[in-house]
């Protein structure tokens, strides 16, 4: 069985997809959004052990060249990444799929589903499909929550065993889209298409940073694309940003305001779009 | 052996009648409630088991059995649950009313009703399968017309009714009414009444969301396991007061308390809790509770003379007792100390095994003691894990983790309450604040009570953390009602009070978000 680093696992979420899920969250992402929440996640440690030295509770140490990271003795204090200098975390685990399936059993009868979020989830494809097809056996139900990067119509083994997909669209324009991730997003919005014409769109998110790109057109395009395939109930999540937890260049962006926010809900609401969502 | 007063005692009573009818606090009702219970304690008619005046009555820390304040000489049951479709389809000759031939009768004859029903605090503390009874009459009214009439009819009820043990029941079937009634109640956020919704697995997913959005605004309603109660007490059972079982035309003789917690003080270690001191204290408190029964049923006269008996809205045979207990885990954690360990209630495997050893004891001795009066429950009285009372200090309820140690992960926690609830028909459960409103996803607690009920979860209530009604132990009180109460105003409700000295001494407002 392959691995893949995962990040962590919230036994019981209600924030990543309908009903409560087990949200697994795996390292590594292939975009570098600017209001990245969690940009601990974003690369993959390179042992060099800066972070060991900030670890209060001596959670982290250095072994053969590997920082070892213990998980009973660590306080989630988030020293470790806040120093990081590569946005990576040492918290982290190596597991294959069935050893992320034993964590997730452990959470059954209460939970109807699993949602792998990142991180990119897809970039760690050939795992993902072996853990969605243990989870599938086990009749719980399976999301995906992406960044749109992998090219989910060419990957009907993948689509096979996913009930359905989150998607972001950080933003419409090729240019904007640059500006937020540092890539362009001629996949992305080929997979909202795809994924809506055929019923794999069970949400799509945009965070709304009024200054960093044209969040009217983006939330426009969004809604217009959902409407003309028939996807008025998929839900849109148009989610007001926050500096919690993102870096410090980047912390100082501005928010929308709640007149904004309204604003663009009305936009989507004017699609005939029956579910939007402002957080 | 019967208790002696003495001059010392009746004068210290005097005075506290004199400091409640003086109390600025309490408001005209309180006070009448409050007086007859101070009367009723100058009577000395029972007689009493060796070891109960040591054990009962004494300092509060060293309290190891507890009667709720029932008072010395019963003269009603403590918790009345009458045949209510009997009543709407018979009327009743003492209240000089005839069957109810359509909505509004069906309302007037309930709200009449419900002002005879007495309890341990003077109100019903069970008002009835409310889909059941009323959805019948609704056919021809429009839902406008109906939420009007529920609307006003809810209001009088929380207003007359004035303390919020008083329990409506609705389910397992979905229907008009209660999806009518769940939309009211949740415009209303009112306290009053209590309401559970029983949950089977043919309960329409529709239905119990249309419940959890109602319980993330008004803290109600709770949802029970259907299945379990049915398995355990037949089709006929409902839920009174805070969370109980019982029947549907019988109800409770009456409820003590063991307080585990104060009982566990006693003992040198665990074998001595198991085999010497738990036993003895059981035993007493039992053979009280069968002396409290002997006398409500042999000498009281209310069951030969009550409208509610004589027309039979409620049956004799009907009747069970609830043999209740606190302060499991402060139990489990004080005897691990004593023999050298720290692991703690809720959070070791052994810990959690010692409690379930102890449910154990308690359970085995409970179907070993003989009761003549409780037929219904064959000849044995019904566990029941009591929420607490706002006195209680460092005394969970029943067999709950104590607020501030819940485990970190809901799921963990779910897990030892799954260990627990098994062992009390008569009630219990557990209460969780959750943080939804703005990720509209009541998906998320449908799924864990439906994960509940394929487990041995009995019950459980949610409420939203920034609602105005919020769940105390087993009842609801506004925190709108405790601010005022703690500023020195009067209060309608009894159990404002007792909320407010929840959140001084219990934390209640200090549980885990979920």
């Amino acid at each position: 069985m392959v691995t893949a680093t995962v990040n962590k696992i919230i036994p019981f979420s209600c924030v990543d997809g309908p009903g409560n899920r087990t949200a697994v969250f795996l390292q590594g992402c292939n975009f570098d959004c600017k209001y990245c929440h969690n940009p601990e996640t974003i690369h993959s440690c390179v042992n060099c052990g800066a972070c060991v030295p900030y670890c209060k509770p001596q959670a982290l140490r250095m072994e053969q060249g590997k920082v070892r990271y213990d998980m009973e003795k660590c306080v989630l204090c988030d020293e470790c990444f806040h120093h990081c200098p590569h946005g990576a975390s040492p918290r982290t685990r190596e597991m294959t799929a069935e050893q992320v399936m034993v964590q997730v059993r452990k959470n059954m009868p209460f939970i109807r589903g699993i949602t792998v979020s990142g991180g990119e989830c897809t970039l760690w494809r050939d795992f993902l499909a072996e853990l969605l097809t243990l989870a599938k056996a086990e009749g719980l139900g399976t999301l995906l929550d992406s960044n749109g990067s992998h090219d989910f119509s060419g990957d009907p083994g993948l689509m096979a065993v996913t009930d359905g997909v989150m998607l972001d669209v950080k933003a419409w324009s090729r240019q904007d889209h640059l500006a937020v991730t540092g890539r362009d997003n001629e996949t992305v919005l080929r997979n909202l298409c795809w994924l809506a014409e055929n019923r794999k769109l069970t949400e799509v998110r945009t965070v709304i940073v009024p200054d960093l790109f044209d969040c009217t057109e983006t939330v426009e395009a969004v809604s217009r694309i959902l409407s003309e395939t028939g996807s008025t109930a998929t839900r849109y999540k148009i989610i007001r940003f926050r500096p919690m937890g993102v870096r410090e260049a980047y912390k100082s962006l501005p928010a929308p305001t709640g007149e904004q926010l309204s604003r663009l809900r009305d936009i989507a609401e004017s699609y005939g779009l029956q579910d939007v969502v402002t957080v | 052996m019967k208790r002696v007063l003495t001059p010392e005692m009746i004068e210290q009573m005097r005075s506290e009648i004199y400091d409640t009818l003086t109390d600025s606090t309490t408001s005209h009702e309180q006070k009448v409630t409050y007086l007859a219970r101070k009367a009723e304690n100058f009577l000395t008619v029972l007689d009493e088991p060796e070891g109960l005046d040591e054990l009962m009555r004494c300092d509060i820390d060293t309290r190891c059995i507890c009667n709720l304040f029932e008072g010395d000489a019963p003269y009603r049951p403590r918790y009345i649950c009458i045949d209510f479709p009997k009543f709407l389809r018979e009327g009743s000759a003492f209240l000089q009313l005839g069957p109810a031939r359509d909505f509004s009768e069906a309302l007037t004859n309930l709200m009449i009703m419900y002002h005879n029903i007495p309890s341990i605090t003077n109100y019903p503390v069970f008002i009835g399968d409310l889909d059941e009874l009323l959805d019948p009459f609704i056919k021809d009214l429009s839902d406008d017309e109906v939420k009007k009439a529920l609307r006003l009819w809810l209001t009088t009820v929380d207003r007359t009714i004035l303390d919020s043990f008083c329990h409506a029941n609705i389910g397992p079937k979905a229907s008009r009414l209660g999806y009518l009634l769940l939309e009211v109640e949740g415009e209303l956020e009112n306290a009053v009444p209590n309401l559970t919704m029983r949950v089977a697995r043919d309960t329409p997913d529709e239905f119990i969301l249309a419940g959890i959005k109602c319980a993330l605004r008004s803290a109600k309603p709770s949802f029970a396991n259907d299945a379990m109660f049915r398995s355990e007490l037949g089709d006929d059972y409902c839920i009174a007061s805070c969370y109980n079982g019982l029947y549907e035309g019988g109800g409770s003789y009456t409820l003590s308390r063991l307080i585990l917690s104060n009982i566990a003080k006693r003992a040198k270690n665990i074998e001595d809790f198991e085999k010497n001191v738990l036993p003895w204290v059981m035993d007493v408190m039992a053979r009280y509770m069968d002396e409290r029964i002997r006398f409500l049923v042999e000498e009281s006269g209310w069951f030969t003379t009550s409208f509610l008996a004589t027309e039979g809205f409620v049956r004799r045979d009907k009747f069970s007792a609830m043999f209740g207990l606190v302060g499991l885990a402060e139990c489990v954690n004080l005897l691990l100390e004593k023999e050298g360990c720290h692991e703690r209630f809720g959070h070791s495997e052994k810990a959690n095994q010692l409690g379930v050893e102890i449910m154990n004891i308690i359970e085995a001795f409970n179907n070993n003691h003989y009761n003549p009066y409780c037929e219904a429950t064959d000849n044995h009285f019904l566990l029941h894990a009591q929420v607490g009372i706002d006195s209680d200090h460092d005394c969970s309820p029943g067999t709950r983790i104590p607020i501030g140690e819940e485990p970190d992960e809901l799921v963990d926690h779910l897990k030892v309450i799954n260990l627990f609830h098994k062992y009390f028909p008569s009630g219990t459960g557990d209460i969780f604040p959750v943080d939804l409103t703005v990720h509209q996803n009541p998906q998320y607690v449908l799924d864990i009570i439906r994960g509940g009920l394929g487990m041995d979860i009995r019950y459980l209530s949610f409420y939203s953390s920034d609602s105005d009604v919020i769940r105390v132990t087993g009842y609801l009180v506004k925190r709108s009602e405790m601010e005022k109460l703690d500023a020195g105003q009067n209060v309608r409700q009894n159990t404002t009070g007792l909320g407010l000295g929840a959140a001084k001494n219990c934390k209640i407002l200090d549980r885990r978000v979920r």
